[in-house]
């Protein structure tokens, strides 16, 4: 059963895998800036993310090895992030930028010896004869084990966040950073976590990209998907399940546009690389304005350094 | 004395200084400098341009200085100012790897006249110190092409096109007029990636076409991710693209085409060694072994190898010219009658698909 | 113990000296890299720092220094109002292009009359674009409260494609042999944007950045716009006491960053880039955001922060070529520059003290 061409399980298997790594980025940096600090240095920590993962999966040889080195190395960008805006009370913006900028060079940089080199292969999780089942098998029962492990990600924060205490004080400290102080939570303690564990799934986001999705090292691997990541985000209403649905829609625009050029449809093909562009744009506005309005479910103390006037 | 004419007198003097001395036979030892638009670790493109300045450093020895070379150099003002680096620097002849520096190659060489330059894919020669060279990949793809309509069993090909330029569209036509020779009912999908380096977007754009029933991809892309996405589906095969790809043999890597840079640059070298050194505007193939087809792996059944083989050597030879008539243009009107060659103005700026290929070039 | 106790008001000498101190910081970190790299640190941050000013090729690079400070300065200069009020244009990258596209398309179009007033008429359609381009997410913002920062930055991937149309489309080279890129602005002498002192590098867009470095300071120091800039960024609520509407403070600061960014990419492309090509965009916009912040968005500031810039570019690449150095170095570099001057920062606004015992 085919629509112009294209096998709609096909297509929603492949827009599951193209999502990964926003979907990873996105809910990481969900959970910082639920703490209320804003990081876009997201684009930076996914390409250390998978220099760092590839380096490690090439010299262990272990795939599993490395998206955990993938993980640290964001994760010890991040430190740099979290430092610089709460211990020495950096503006949030220009660091995450500068974070960018240097992650995308020191990548560069520790990436210049493994250029064309092919990683240890990630092996797809063998279901047996569930995969072969028509329709479904193919979308839910053919993938690499990082598909649902991004899936069990996005629960295990929704369900953090929502009913445990942790996720609660996660959350005062987003929406109000001096009550919290006051109420005695080590907000800069608190930040500094979050930011490392924004870091670290950026980092899982940008070595699947490196190690399972192209996979190679290349220089600016990521090519925008960091702050596609952070749009995600916004539009997700920075609740959990909507970064799913949010990176399945923009992974699945990406993959949708290159299938249409390869069934050979009339359409312009530079119309259709712009679109997942102009459709978050989109997004992001109805987002804005109207009922869902988005100002008013973000973390109130969003972007707000936070200091302890004693 | 104004900045023009110190510049010219300054690189003069580092040219003698450096350059050895040149008489009127030739030159004792000359400096060769290269200018790259990506990484020598692409493992493409660049990377066979700095193989080619490799075997300079091979043949000639002392007589030739081939260290100095450039990466990740951005088309334009950069561009510019690299290559007068680099020319009051002392080096005599320069090679500029990419069509985008052609504006660039030819205003510095009118401030340089005593240094040679020579650019990689270009039309325009401003002044006589400047010179042309390509390579008529076309030819390579005649030879990929048989292959490819002989391997397909879905008689799907794919190619994965950088950008809409005359290269790009011979390339199409090559393969799609080959295998079409061998396999009547074969079709090819173009897919366009506005890129030639980008191993996300060719993974996507390959994965794009495999999921559309293609089982041959044939790519202008330089990386080798459309290989390893092929490889991730059985019975789908692809060719090496400016390099051989090795690590992908014996499959999805069947074949593949390899610009192979360094007879040109031996010759460019040597004659300004000897003193035979004049502009020239250089295209040429498989006979003068600029274009190789890679090893044919056994993967190819032995028949469709010899087949593909003697398409090569007949190109080599000669004896067979890729585009030779009767062909008519995508709309139906004839372009080329029986028996009758392209002309190389034709090929040049050839903005035209050829019949039986489905679809439009961007505009 | 140290604590940090923030000051009454921004100290004046932390201000000046911290930008050196961070220059200082990152040659010396920087050099650190280029050891573990292999290279000799004092060779290579020579190469980057002093050979371009006094070496052996200076006096082709000093021209070569202005070239390439000229867009950033321009555009660093625009960003810093907006950045002021804490409105965040990220997106100069896109308005960078389209303003050239603008500009070089109506060159194009009346190629090859001549006329001095065609040159004039591009500039303002140079400016027009960018303008144009930026007042998509500020409209955006006013009207629904989207966050600027992700529209402009999705507008510049837009425009990178509309760029790749103009190249391979409606602006290419008729008589280019089909191959992308717009005919060459060298052969079109009216409309090409020419160096007005030979060997300094000094063309209209570098002179554009002048004025705009001094325009920028009598806003801030004298016009009421400037005052309103200022005191939305340092205290929005006491703003709207004052009376400053917030919508018309978007749309200013956006509409005169784009339009800056407009022009650099308009005398980028009719001068040192010469075309309308598909890699045309070199990241001035997102570079010039560095420079902002290095000049502390200052005008006087991000005028000498753009001449920083542009030596370690044209430094980096002489350290490429000449040492090997791999390009990305002089990126990370770049990022370094920008992390220390960020944590300097903190000696401006905040004293440290040392304390004995715990705190209560």
């Amino acid at each position: 059963m085919d629509f112009g061409g294209i096998n709609p399980a096909v297509l929603v298997a492949s827009l599951m895998v193209a999502s990964v790594p926003i979907m990873l980025a996105a809910i990481g940096e969900l959970v910082v800036e639920k703490a209320g600090v804003l990081n876009l240095g997201v684009e930076g920590m996914m390409i250390m993310g998978a220099i760092c993962g590839f380096i490690t999966a090439v010299q262990t040889g272990s795939p599993v090895l490395g998206f955990v080195g993938g993980a640290l190395g964001a994760a010890a960008l991040a430190l740099v992030f979290a430092v610089l805006t709460q211990v020495l009370q950096a503006n949030q913006v220009a660091t995450g930028l500068a974070l960018t900028l240097f992650g995308l060079g020191l990548s560069s940089l520790m990436g210049q010896g493994y250029v064309g080199i092919k990683p240890p292969l990630t092996g797809q999780v063998p279901f047996g004869p569930l995969a072969d089942i028509p329709v479904l098998g193919r979308i839910f029962f053919s993938h690499d084990p990082m598909v649902y492990l991004s899936i069990a990600i996005i629960a295990a924060v929704w369900a953090v966040l929502k009913f445990s205490r942790m996720g609660l004080i996660l959350r005062a400290v987003g929406e109000n950073h001096d009550a919290a102080h006051a109420l005695g939570y080590k907000v800069t303690r608190i930040r500094i976590l979050a930011i490392l564990f924004g870091g670290a799934m950026a980092g899982l986001g940008g070595a699947y990209l490196s190690l399972v999705r192209v996979p190679q090292w290349t220089d600016g691997i990521t090519a925008g998907a960091g702050w596609i990541a952070l749009a995600i985000v916004v539009f997700a209403s920075w609740k959990p399940w909507r970064v799913l649905v949010g990176a399945y829609l923009f992974g699945g625009i990406s993959v949708l546009q290159l299938n249409l050029q390869a069934a050979g449809a009339r359409i312009p093909v530079e119309y259709l690389s712009m679109s997942p562009y102009l459709i978050t744009i989109l997004v992001l506005v109805i987002m804005s304005s109207g009922k869902g309005r988005a100002s008013m479910s973000a973390p109130a103390a969003l972007g707000q350094n936070f200091h302890a006037a004693r | 004395m104004n900045r023009r004419t110190l510049m010219a007198t300054a690189a003069l003097g580092l040219g003698l200084v450096f350059g050895g001395s040149v008489n009127a036979a030739g030159m004792d030892k000359v400096k060769a400098c290269f200018v790259y638009v990506g990484p020598v670790g692409d493992g493409g493109w660049t990377y066979q341009h700095d193989q080619g300045r490799l075997a300079l450093i091979e043949a000639f020895g002392d007589k030739v200085d081939a260290s100095t070379f450039q990466e990740n150099v951005p088309e334009g003002a950069d561009a510019e100012r690299v290559l007068t680096q680099m020319a009051l620097s002392g080096c005599n002849i320069i090679f500029t790897t990419s069509f985008g520096y052609m504006d660039a190659t030819n205003a510095v060489a009118a401030k340089f006249p005593d240094v040679k330059f020579e650019h990689a894919t270009g039309y325009k020669r401003d002044t006589d110190n400047v010179s042309t060279y390509g390579a008529r990949f076309y030819e390579g793809r005649a030879v990929i092409g048989t292959i490819a309509g002989r391997m397909t069993k879905s008689n799907k090909i794919g190619y994965i096109a950088s950008f809409p330029i005359p290269e790009v569209i011979r390339g199409i036509n090559s393969t799609f007029l080959h295998a079409k020779k061998v396999n009547p009912d074969v079709t090819i999908s173009v897919v366009w990636a506005y890129t030639w380096f980008d191993p996300a977007k060719e993974a996507d754009a390959a994965k794009a076409l495999i999921e559309q029933g293609v089982d041959v991809i044939v790519q202008h892309t330089d990386s080798t991710a459309p290989l390893a996405e092929a490889a991730k589906t059985a019975g789908v095969v692809g060719f090496g693209q400016a390099s051989d790809m090795a690590a992908y043999k014996p499959s999805p890597r069947v074949s593949s085409i390899i610009d192979n840079w360094a007879p040109y640059y031996l010759k460019r070298v040597g004659a300004l060694l000897d003193g035979s050194y004049t502009q020239v505007d250089s295209w040429e193939g498989i006979s003068a072994g600029e274009v190789e087809i890679g090893e044919i792996t056994d993967a190819v059944p032995a028949e469709v190898k010899a087949e593909a083989e003697a398409v090569r050597d007949a190109i080599g030879a000669g004896t067979y010219h890729p585009f030779t008539g009767p062909i008519n243009k995508q709309d139906g009107s004839a372009w080329l009658a029986d028996g009758v060659t392209a002309p190389d103005g034709d090929l040049l700026g050839m903005n035209f698909y050829v019949e039986g290929i489905v679809g439009d070039i961007p505009q | 113990m140290l604590i940090l106790e923030k000051r009454p008001s921004p100290s004046r000498f932390w201000t000046y000296a911290t930008p050196i101190l961070a220059v200082a910081l990152t040659m010396i970190a920087g050099g650190a890299l280029f050891a573990l790299l292999g290279k000799d640190p004092i060779v290579a941050i020579r190469t980057i720092f002093w050979d371009p000013l006094f070496g052996e090729f200076a006096f082709y690079l000093r021209g070569q220094l202005l070239v390439k400070a000229g867009p950033l300065i321009l555009i660093a200069v625009g960003l810093s109002l907006g950045f002021r009020a804490g409105i965040w244009n990220i997106g100069a990258e896109g308005q960078y292009i389209i303003g050239a596209i603008f500009g070089a398309g109506v060159g194009l179009a009346v190629f090859p009359t001549e006329s001095r007033w065609i040159f004039p008429v591009m500039i303002v359609a140079g400016a027009f674009g960018g303008w144009l381009w930026a007042m998509i997410p500020a409209i955006l913002k006013t009207r629904f409260n989207t966050n600027e920062i992700l529209v402009s930055l999705m507008l510049v991937y837009v425009a990178q494609t509309i760029l790749s149309k103009a190249a391979t489309g409606f602006l290419r080279n008729p008589q280019g042999m089909g191959f992308p890129g717009s005919r060459n602005f060298s052969s079109y002498p009216t409309a090409r944007n020419v160096e007005l002192i030979s060997g300094t590098g000094m063309h209209w867009g570098v002179v554009a950045a002048f004025i705009a470095v001094i325009a920028a300071y009598v806003l801030l120091q004298r016009h009421i716009l400037g005052f309103q800039i200022k005191l939305a960024g340092q205290a929005p609520r006491a703003a709207r006491f004052a009376g400053v509407q917030p919508t018309r403070l978007v749309v200013m600061c956006m509409g005169i960053s784009g339009a800056l960014a407009g022009l650099a990419g308009m005398f980028e492309v009719t001068g040192p880039a010469g075309q309308i090509s598909i890699d045309f965009a070199s990241g001035y916009g997102f570079t010039a955001i560095i420079v902002a912040f290095l000049g502390r968005l200052n005008p006087v500031g991000i005028l000498l922060a753009g001449l920083v810039m542009a030596l370690t570019y044209v430094g980096g690449e002489m350290a490429s070529t000449n040492l090997g150095l791999p390009s990305a170095a002089i990126q990370a570099f770049q990022g370094m520059l920008l992390f220390f001057l960020l944590a300097m920062d903190l000696l401006s606004n905040y004293r440290i003290r040392f304390l004995k015992g715990r705190a209560a």
